[in-house]
């Protein structure tokens, strides 16, 4: 069994977490909500042995100058999956909110379907630039911290949702109908907080392993490239909300906006800076 | 009129703390930062015009997208983000600073009636005995505690994570400390390029932003450069240069660098950037005049005749890396002393003992080939990139304190009647509430059972 098979099955993981997840708003059963969940969690474990196992096999293939599974376009999208579920598993760990699936498996599908269906996936030897330990350090703090925005952003979405209702939904009788299971808005609006705030941190020591890096490799710790510009840009965005939640009227439904603001930043500096514009990171989209 | 002047200053101190002004400030630099992602930045005015035309160029050029990070505007923006978060800093540091000067030892009845988190109980021991018992319990579960009598009661409080109050400032101050090192970094420091030839010396280097040459009080000397490539194709896989820093005449450092591995001298780095050649290539030959046995070792450049004994020469014409599988080949014709073109021949590099069965007046073995490089050099001096160093790791620092700690806070009061003690407890955190509440809960079991000499409730 190689690599690309696991992938494969965890691609079928996440899809059939996220048609549980589905059914189970439809369908209130909480046997549905927990199947949903360990099938995200056996399709987390599946990945994490996949991404160990393309690590062994890139010194099969490079010999010498294998490397962490980190370096082109398709293997940071599969990365960000993972990511995306680890952040996700640990605030489901945390929250027990199931229905919280429903919004972030999706994403996390669609990375892995986009990487397997489009991107190319052969292993091939770093050029000299690549050739650091910070490039480990780097991809793995920012795609954690992009991972949290991603939550937060399903988070939000959710809130989005049901906020609109909930203001004119009346009475004490609690909200019915699909709406009415998703967790209350406070709950919502809590946890897009911690996953920013899960985010927030990481994003700041990519950015800095990133200032780190580029100064050992070209003396520069800030050249104000694209890449690096939007990822200030996302951390702006991101302090911002941070210090919104203390003034008043930032909270709630301006709160969620700004983080789906945010996430949408993220990707643009995720994807968007190496498709449309160039740079230092231009590489990444090989 | 002396008032409304200090109204005034007042008015411009509380605007320049406001979190409004921060996150206006903070939006503000995240959407103006984008049109230099957009708009080509330190280009050559030619691009600009092709690109956007001359009217747009000339408006970039007033409103200076063309460097828009270095503009005075955008400066102004990050000055003005600075200055808030120094005001901010200077107004709210005293109020953080009194939570440590002066905690709130006697907690009032606002405390214990108004807190989130209280309780309230009553046991047989005396306060004394009470008080010597919870602190010991305290001091073991929670933290060190103060004991405090006023007015007949007993008061002990109890507190852990202060220093988290100081996080947010902890944070503040970490990007004011980036930013010193970068202007530190733009004031004294400089960015620069140098092209070395291999086995030549340089002393002076160019900056990037004005071409202007800077004379470092040392030498530096590229003894050999080597790039070697991935098998099957052209991506090269490394390429370093054997520097040498001399002084004085003296060779103090010996350093092969590469890409993310530079020489580091007197606080100058000299940074791998790019290669390329320096010159033509040259082909080692080795010629013997077969009549006399006599052998030369002879450096042949392409397109150039090479003198011989007895007033021949000999040209080199083409080379190939691998002439009909054979390997490395060069193609070259013998002038007689008259001038005249012998007859084009071939001289595999592989097979050195082919050319002797020509049987010509000259024999060559093709010994190598040569392509001299020069290597180019990032040259880098930054004083400030340490104290950015030190923000960066205060920042991380200071940001997980803001988030992830909280100062959490115990109260307790005994009184007694004579006969019972009343134990009012409260606790407070400034974060995290949740978190505090069912920790709270445990902590409150333990004192109540602990003062009402029980075994503590099994959780089921």
């Amino acid at each position: 069994m190689d690599s690309g098979q696991l992938f494969n099955l965890t691609t079928i993981a996440y899809f059939a977490a996220m048609v549980l997840f589905f059914a189970y708003i439809a369908t209130k059963n909480k046997t549905v909500a927990l199947i949903a969940t360990l099938a995200s969690l056996a399709g987390f474990l599946i990945q994490t042995t996949a991404l160990g196992l393309r690590w062994y096999e890139s010194y099969q293939i490079l010999g010498a100058d294998g490397r962490a599974p980190l370096t082109n376009l398709y293997e940071s999208v599969v990365f960000f999956a993972w990511s995306i579920l680890l952040i996700y598993l640990l605030m489901d760990w945390k929250y027990k909110q199931r229905t919280i699936g429903a919004f972030v498996l999706p994403i996390a599908l669609f990375s892995m379907l986009w990487a397997q269906m489009s991107l190319h996936s052969s292993i091939d030897p770093l050029i000299p630039a690549l050739q650091s330990n910070w490039l480990t350090y780097h991809v793995i703090t920012c795609f954690l911290g992009y991972a949290g925005f991603a939550v937060a952003f399903g988070v939000s979405v959710m809130y989005l949702l049901k906020i609109g209702k909930e203001e004119k939904h009346q009475g004490d009788k609690p909200m019915g109908g699909i709406l009415g299971m998703f967790p209350p808005t406070k709950i919502l609006d809590d946890m897009n907080y911690k996953a920013i705030m899960i985010g927030f941190p990481l994003l700041t020591l990519g950015i800095i392993t990133g200032a780190a890096w580029a100064y050992y490799a070209w003396g520069t710790y800030w050249s104000w490239d694209p890449k690096e510009t939007w990822s200030l840009i996302v951390w702006f965005l991101y302090a911002a909300f941070l210090h919104a939640r203390f003034t008043r009227g930032w909270v709630g439904r301006r709160a969620a906006w700004l983080s789906v603001f945010g996430f949408a930043a993220t990707l643009f500096c995720y994807l968007g800076v190496n498709l449309v514009l160039s740079g230092l990171h231009s590489y990444g989209s090989g | 009129m002396a008032e409304t002047k200090k109204a005034l200053t007042d008015r411009i101190w509380d605007f320049f703390c406001s979190l409004k002004l921060a996150i206006i400030v903070v939006l503000l630099l995240a959407l103006t930062s984008i049109i230099g992602t957009i708009i080509l930045q330190n280009g050559s005015p030619a691009d600009y015009v092709r690109e956007y035309g001359q009217a747009n160029y000339e408006l970039f050029k007033k409103l200076q997208f063309t460097d828009m990070y270095h503009s005075t505007w955008f400066i102004g923006i990050l000055a003005l983000f600075g200055l808030n978060l120094t005001c901010c800093s200077i107004e709210k540091f005293p109020r953080v600073w009194k939570f440590v000067k002066e905690p709130i030892l006697v907690a009032g009845s606002g405390i214990f009636k108004g807190s989130a988190n209280r309780a309230e109980f009553s046991c047989k021991d005396s306060k004394q005995q009470v008080a010597e018992k919870l602190s010991t319990l305290l001091e073991k579960e929670f933290a060190k505690t103060t004991l405090t009598e006023k007015d007949g009661k007993f008061y002990i409080f109890a507190q852990k994570g202060i220093y988290s109050r100081f996080g947010a400032y902890l944070t503040h101050l970490s990007i004011l400390i980036i930013m010193a090192g970068a202007v530190i970094g733009n004031i004294w420091g400089y960015k620069a390029f140098v092209n070395i030839v291999e086995g030549s010396s340089i002393d002076t280097v160019r900056t990037f932003n004005n071409n202007e040459s800077i004379n470092l009080d040392f030498t530096v000397r590229c003894d050999d450069f080597d790039v070697s490539y991935y098998p099957g194709g052209n991506r090269p896989k490394d390429y370093n240069s054997d520097l040498v820093i001399l002084e004085n005449g003296q060779e103090i450092i010996h350093k092969r660098i590469e890409v993310n591995d530079p020489l580091t001298y007197k606080g100058i780095k000299f940074y791998q950037s790019s290669y390329g050649p320096a010159g033509n290539a040259f082909f080692k030959v080795r010629v013997t005049e077969n009549a006399t046995g006599e052998v030369a070792e002879l450096k042949a450049h392409q397109g150039k005749h090479v003198q011989l004994a007895g007033g021949y020469s000999f040209s080199v014409t083409n080379f190939a890396e691998d002439d009909r599988n054979f390997g490395p080949a060069i193609q070259l014709h013998v002038n007689s002393p008259d001038g005249k073109h012998g007859a084009p021949f071939v001289v595999w590099q592989n097979h050195p003992q082919l050319d002797s069965k020509r049987a010509g007046i000259f024999t060559f073995v093709l010994l190598g080939h040569d392509q001299p490089f020069y290597t180019g050099l990032q040259v880098a001096k930054d004083p400030g990139v340490n104290v950015v160093w030190a923000g960066c790791f205060l920042i991380v620092f200071g940001s997980l304190t803001a988030f992830f700690f909280s100062h959490k806070r115990i109260w307790i009061c005994l009184q007694d009647d004579g006969k019972n003690t009343t134990v009012l407890l409260a606790g407070n955190a400034h974060r995290n509430q949740p978190g505090f509440s069912l920790a709270f809960d445990d902590l409150q079991q333990k004192i109540e059972a602990t003062a009402k000499n029980q075994s503590p409730k099994k959780e089921g």
